[in-house]
């Protein structure tokens, strides 16, 4: 009995030992704490590993070159906490709590998606962090703005990725190589709910009709049936996830499925979707797009390669980034930590970023490409049109080579 | 049977009445993971006072966790708070019979199948509706609920289960459970009738459940049904109330507690091999400790169950 006592007080205290461990390092170069945590494992660890981590991980490879973040008169290093959430909302609350309040992190990163963000808003709220994320996407993006005063949900509202799609449709009625009838499929989770929804809408005021509106489970993998159901289809569109962008994808090539215009989901954007098919998936419309004749995407480009190893994603990898260094540019202008400072000089103040001069008085990211047309295994930015430095719709799209 | 001393009953007040300080001696960090604690040691007792005296193994403890949780998504804007716990509770009561009618008669291992398979169905047919009907999959929980709050409701909630679980062990339906347990046949030469208290015991462990998954719903903001019906969740409150035990009331609480603080300390420490290193542990667990903790020290000290007990009296087989 004695023993097993004292054992489990043992245990416990070495418990305590462990867990305030973190609390006593050296604070001579008094480092800038910066900590995350995003989805390491789980159904998200994908588009966490795709999107979030590698800008992460260049933006501090980067802070660290210039020898730290320069706070008033002096650069500090960088110390850098990270955690797994685990693709949990629960785990993703926790450990937001032990970054703020355990590890009295300085800076707080957000977390990859939309119900992860969701989860950990109030957090960030309570503590005044500044929560800028470019995979949060929501239509109550806009009121979650004002509930959060902190917070930046680069990437918009749902709508706002769906109505591009509708307009180049509409560019490619225009132009003759379509009709007025088109053909949508959606995976029913969040986002090709929300998309379709607004899709729908948009669709039908200009002047579209929708021959063909199908949702599938999230996880299907067959799409020879539906496929085959419109195999006529001249416009077609699927605001699907990787797995069935890939799918879809897929077997459209091998049953020889040729619309002259045809947009895929999220996944048509990443490294992997062109690792994939290559030069096939030349023409496709997807989701995201950057504008390649701008020298300074290029250069982000390259040095994301050079320091992570990955290309990346055409999407919302050069938003995510293109924030980090607009906070980098609020804290070196105000010149402390304190993060509602930092929010209020990234609300008024105007950053020189991978995607130009940009202004985040909305907390939204004003103009970035939610639409684009794969070339050259990056996808071009075409819509919406007037984002500076958009492309010209490519149509019809040319017959899947032979396989 | 010593059913007359009120011991237990001003244990369990006097411990919670002092564990409801927490809030004011404590940061958030720490209530977080108290929050979290004691969800599972609710979710851990009420599944042990159905499945210990029964031996039905369920892994539906999500199914009515996520109802719950559901029940805020959908009515926490509309009605006041005390009122969504009552239609949380209803609704969890509601399903469980439903389900318990269908299926308390089935032998333990159909039962098992049955209840994995009702939580991928229960999430499939919230999926439908979203899709179908409402045309939109997430829901916003924007309430204004602290965690002071969210703790003192699940302190309530907890006092109240094991209040309930002493009093149903001494009254004459905890006796039957136990006989029911031990041998079902001769349960029914006794006159009991087995289905009906099986199915009595199981509507109050859900609606616990369903309780449970209320308070904790306001801590997420967002939910959809791959957040609500996490089948992990069914499989976490089995590992800790075996590990702990069911043979004592304190079993499924010791259990929690030591999963919650290894969660912790793996989460935290080695954020990359949780998975690996907590399968390890679920081994160590179940060839050392095939009794679970309570079980273990129980044989160790070796000395005369205490009233509390819910051991049974026999269980030769």
């Amino acid at each position: 009995m004695k023993t097993t006592r004292r054992a489990a007080l043992a245990a416990f205290a070495s418990v305590l030992a462990l867990s305030s461990a973190g609390a006593g390092l050296a604070q001579d170069a008094k480092p800038v704490k910066i900590g995350y945590a995003v989805s390491l494992t789980g159904p998200n660890a994908g588009g966490a590993g795709t999107t979030t981590l590698p800008n992460y991980n260049l933006w501090v490879h980067e802070l660290n070159e210039k020898g730290g973040l320069l706070v008033g008169a002096e650069r500090r290093p960088v110390e850098v906490i990270a955690y797994d959430d685990r693709s949990n909302s629960e785990e993703a609350v926790k450990a937001v709590e032990r970054l703020i309040n355990q590890d009295k992190v300085d800076i707080l990163l957000a977390p990859w998606g939309t119900a992860m963000n969701l989860a950990v808003g109030p957090l960030f709220d309570k503590g005044n962090y500044i929560q800028m994320m470019a995979t949060g996407i929501t239509d109550r993006a806009p009121e979650l703005t004002k509930r959060w005063p902190n917070s930046f949900w680069l990437s918009g509202t749902a709508a706002s990725w769906a109505e591009p799609v509708v307009e180049l449709m509409d560019e490619a009625r225009k132009a003759g190589h379509i009709g007025d009838e088109v053909t949508m499929i959606s995976v029913a989770d969040a986002f090709g709910i929300d998309l379709a929804k607004a899709a729908r809408k948009a669709f039908a005021a200009a002047g579209f009709t929708l021959t063909y509106d199908k949702t599938y489970p999230v996880g299907t993998q067959d799409f020879s049936a539906i496929l085959t159901e419109i195999k006529d289809a001249k416009a077609f569109a699927s605001f699907s996830y990787p797995p069935d962008t890939v799918a879809i994808t897929e077997s459209a090539q091998l049953q020889g499925f040729n619309p002259a215009v045809m947009y895929v989901g999220i996944g048509g954007a990443f490294p992997m979707f062109t690792a994939k098919f290559g030069a096939s998936a030349e023409g496709l419309l997807t989701h995201g797009g950057l504008d390649m004749s701008d020298e300074k995407t290029l250069a982000y480009i390259a040095r994301h390669k050079e320091v992570t190893g990955k290309t990346p994603d055409s999407a919302g990898s050069i938003v995510t980034y293109a924030g980090l260094q607009a906070m980098e540019q609020a804290i070196e202008r105000v010149g402390s930590l304190d993060n509602t400072a930092i929010a209020n000089e990234m609300k008024s103040g105007k950053f020189d970023t991978v995607l130009g001069e940009i202004s985040l008085a909305t907390q939204m990211m004003p103009s970035i490409f939610k639409a684009g047309q794969i070339r050259d295994g990056m996808v071009v930015g075409l819509g919406p049109r007037d984002v500076p430095g958009a492309g010209a719709l490519v149509a019809p799209k040319q017959p899947w080579p032979a396989r | 049977m010593n059913t007359t001393t009120l011991r237990p009953y001003l244990a369990i007040l006097a411990a919670a009445g002092l564990l409801a300080f927490t809030p004011l001696l404590v940061d958030s960090f720490w209530l977080t993971l108290a929050i979290g604690t004691l969800n599972y040691m609710i979710l851990a007792t009420a599944w042990g006072q159905f499945s210990g005296p029964t031996r039905y193994v369920s892994l539906a403890s999500v199914v009515f966790f996520g109802i719950g949780a559901y029940t805020v998504a959908v009515l926490g804007e509309v009605l006041p708070w005390p009122l969504v716990l009552l239609v949380a509770l209803l609704t969890g009561m509601g399903m469980a019979l439903l389900v318990g009618l269908a299926t308390l008669r089935l032998a333990g291992i159909y039962f098992v199948i049955f209840t994995f398979g009702l939580s991928e169905m229960v999430r499939q047919m919230v999926t439908w509706y979203e899709v179908n009907i409402t045309q939109s999959m997430g829901r916003y929980v924007f309430l204004d609920i602290s965690q002071e709050t969210i703790f003192w409701q699940l302190l309530g909630l907890l006092t109240l289960v094991l209040l309930g679980a002493v009093a149903l062990h001494r009254s004459r339906l905890g006796f039957a459970l136990r006989v029911i347990g031990g041998n079902e046949p001769m349960a029914r030469h006794f006159g009991l009738e087995p289905t009906r208290a099986k199915l009595g015991l199981f509507v109050a462990s859900s609606a616990v459940m369903a309780l449970a998954g209320a308070i904790m719903a306001p801590r997420w903001t967002y939910i959809d049904p791959a957040i609500a019906f996490n089948a992990t969740l069914s499989f976490q409150v089995v590992i800790m109330a075996m590990l702990g035990g069911m043979s004592r009331l304190w079993g499924p609480l010791l259990g929690a507690l030591l999963m919650s603080i290894l969660f912790e300390i793996l989460g935290s420490h080695f954020p990359q091999a949780f998975a690996l290193l907590l399968g390890l542990v679920f081994i160590v667990i179940v060839y050392l400790l095939p009794n679970g903790l309570s079980g273990r020290l129980s044989q160790l000290l070796a000395r005369p169950a205490p009233d509390l007990s819910l051991k049974e009296p026999h269980h030769e087989r």
